[in-house]
């Protein structure tokens, strides 16, 4: 418990250190927190319940738009639009995964790919609605709660994202340690036992695949109205599969994971691009080839991992 | 009629019968082995109770009820459960939580967001209980990876216990234990509840002998005959085709 609570006052310091540190840089750190809602929602689909995709950028994207629309012609209350973007990216995922989770493995990856394939044409041609590849503009988001304002600094995207990255992570450390928590790594480690203890393991992957998805739509939504701008970009293969290697990289099923995964993963794509824009993602695919075969749980793991290795003991993070 | 009631059950895969024509009984309480040479049907007859196969033809009725078109979930929570012939276990979590997982999804707690699955002190003093009973106590923190194979069927065991069956299969509980092992799961099987009606299906006829109060033999998936332990010992038929003479 008292371990818990530090780690949570971690990750609150963490937050004010980068703010600190890196004034002049805040809405990079921003797009690093909407990344990490982002990769926490992946990381509650498939890091716990093993749901296997590479389509998180639809009820991403869904989220993105949604918000966008949301504050253009209704109101342009911040929560109030991330609220919007949690509905647009839970509908999206509970009507596609009623199909989606009836399939695994190979099928369920192409098919995630598909539905955000099928957003982005949908998004695409409905020019009118979405500006098309123009992208979705005029976003002017209201005050948060009514009293800050968004600024030209980006210090209330800064921290109004951050309050939204907390909150997530917490709602999802209590999803991880309750009984609906323990039955999706119940299905991910054999999913013919919990058929066998007498649970509809669709339901539950379905419910757990909605959560995610209203998750990655508050990430849409952040992004959509801190940027005031909403691309195609947003239902991009690139993205999902970003997503993909951030959690891979940090460590899978573990929050903290999904927070030190993004974290690394865009502060090197940050300084490799500035410093070599043609080659950067050289120095990223070393460091997943570094992680993934010697830290097999991700770089949380690294710990532990070196403290068996001063043991003397065998193959780290095996 | 109280307990498992299997009339004239059969199942073809195509052309092939794999069992045919089967009446059996299982009232509560009862001690029963199923045995027979490979390939007999035994596992299929298993997998037919419990509704992970669905049969040709016949009947299942549970406590008079008619089961056969009730599927694997909800035959368990019926109460009919089997053990799994190869260990099937949630690896990965420790020997309390794959203990605490059926506890709470019996009870319909499985799909609770917003409290501790350990916070239920009901649930929890039944997950203790089990661990007493299989004498996993000292291993409970463990991840079931970690464990010897014969504690593995233990915790395989105690997990399907804890669906509080009236019916018990077990499918091969011995399989794959050293021999030095098998003791442990005879007395796991000596402890379980009275009333419960069990079913073992088992190579092992030192455990068969040792557990059941009456054996059924299977042979091409027909039943051979039925009848106490010493009956079947003696039985010509059944020594000539699957005891080999090794108990005679």
């Amino acid at each position: 418990m008292n371990r818990r609570l530090l780690s949570l006052l971690l990750i609150l310091l963490a937050g004010g250190a980068a703010y600190l540190l890196f004034p002049y840089n805040l809405a990079f750190l921003t797009r690093i927190l909407i990344m990490i809602v982002l990769v926490l929602s992946l990381d509650l689909i498939l890091g716990l319940a093993g749901i296997a995709t590479l389509g998180q950028a639809a009820m991403y994207g869904a989220g993105a738009y949604a918000a966008g629309l949301f504050a253009i012609h209704v109101w342009a209350d911040p929560v109030a639009g991330l609220l919007a973007g949690a509905v647009a990216g839970a509908l999206l995922a509970a009507v596609s995964g009623a199909v989606l989770m009836r399939t695994q493995g190979l099928t369920l990856i192409m098919l995630t790919i598909a539905v955000a394939q099928i957003c982005a044409e949908i998004a695409n041609r409905a020019r009118g609605v979405t500006g098309g590849a123009d992208g979705l503009r005029g976003i002017r988001p209201g005050k948060v709660l009514g009293l800050w304002e968004f600024d030209f600094i980006g210090i209330t995207g800064y921290w109004y994202a951050f309050a939204v990255m907390f909150l997530v992570f917490l709602a999802l450390a209590v999803i991880a340690r309750s009984p609906f928590g323990l039955s999706l790594r119940g299905i991910h480690e054999s999913p013919e036992r919990m058929v066998a203890i007498g649970v509809s393991i669709y339901r539950r992957r379905l419910a757990a695949y909605t959560m995610g998805g209203a998750i990655a739509g508050i990430a849409g939504a952040l992004s959509a109205q801190i940027t005031q701008l909403v691309s195609l970009e947003s239902f991009s293969f690139t993205l999902s599969a970003e997503a993909l290697i951030m959690l891979i990289l940090g460590g899978t099923g573990r929050l903290y994971g999904a927070i030190l995964g993004t974290v690394i993963f865009m502060a090197v794509h940050h300084v490799a691009a500035a410093n070599d824009p043609f080659n950067w993602l050289f120095v990223i695919g070393a460091l997943v080839l570094v992680v993934v075969f010697f830290l097999p749980r991700g770089l949380v793991a690294l710990p532990a991992s070196l403290k068996r290795l001063a043991k003397g003991g065998r193959h780290a993070g095996s | 009629m109280q307990g498992l009631e299997v009339r004239g059950l059969s199942k073809r895969f195509g052309g092939l019968v794999v069992s045919e024509d089967i009446d059996f009984d299982l009232p509560p309480g009862a001690r029963k082995a199923l045995i027979g040479p490979n390939g007999a049907g035994k596992s299929t007859f298993a997998n037919l109770v419990t509704g992970i196969l669905a049969p040709t033809g016949g009947s299942i009725r549970f406590d008079g009820q008619d089961i056969a078109a009730l599927d694997e979930a909800e035959r368990v929570k019926h109460g009919i459960a089997k053990t799994f012939q190869i260990t099937t276990l949630f690896s990965g979590l420790t020997v309390r939580e794959n203990l605490r997982l059926p506890v709470l999804e019996r009870l319909g707690q499985g799909g609770r967001l917003f409290r501790r699955a350990d916070s239920d002190p009901k649930i929890e003093a039944e997950v203790e209980a089990l661990l007493a009973q299989f004498d996993l106590l000292a291993l409970a923190d463990r991840p079931v990876v970690d464990l010897a194979y014969g504690q593995q069927r233990l915790v395989e065991m105690a997990l399907t216990l804890a669906l509080k069956p009236r019916v018990l299969i077990l499918d091969e509980p011995a399989a794959g234990v050293p021999s030095s092992e098998t003791h442990l799961i005879i007395e796991a099987i000596e402890r379980l509840p009275e009333d419960l009606a069990v079913l073992v299906i088992e190579h092992d006829m030192d455990l068969v002998f040792r557990v059941a109060r009456s054996i059924v033999v299977l042979v091409q998936g027909r039943i051979l005959t039925e009848g106490m332990p010493e009956e079947i010992a003696r039985n010509a038929q059944v020594r000539e085709l699957y005891l080999g003479g090794a108990h005679g």
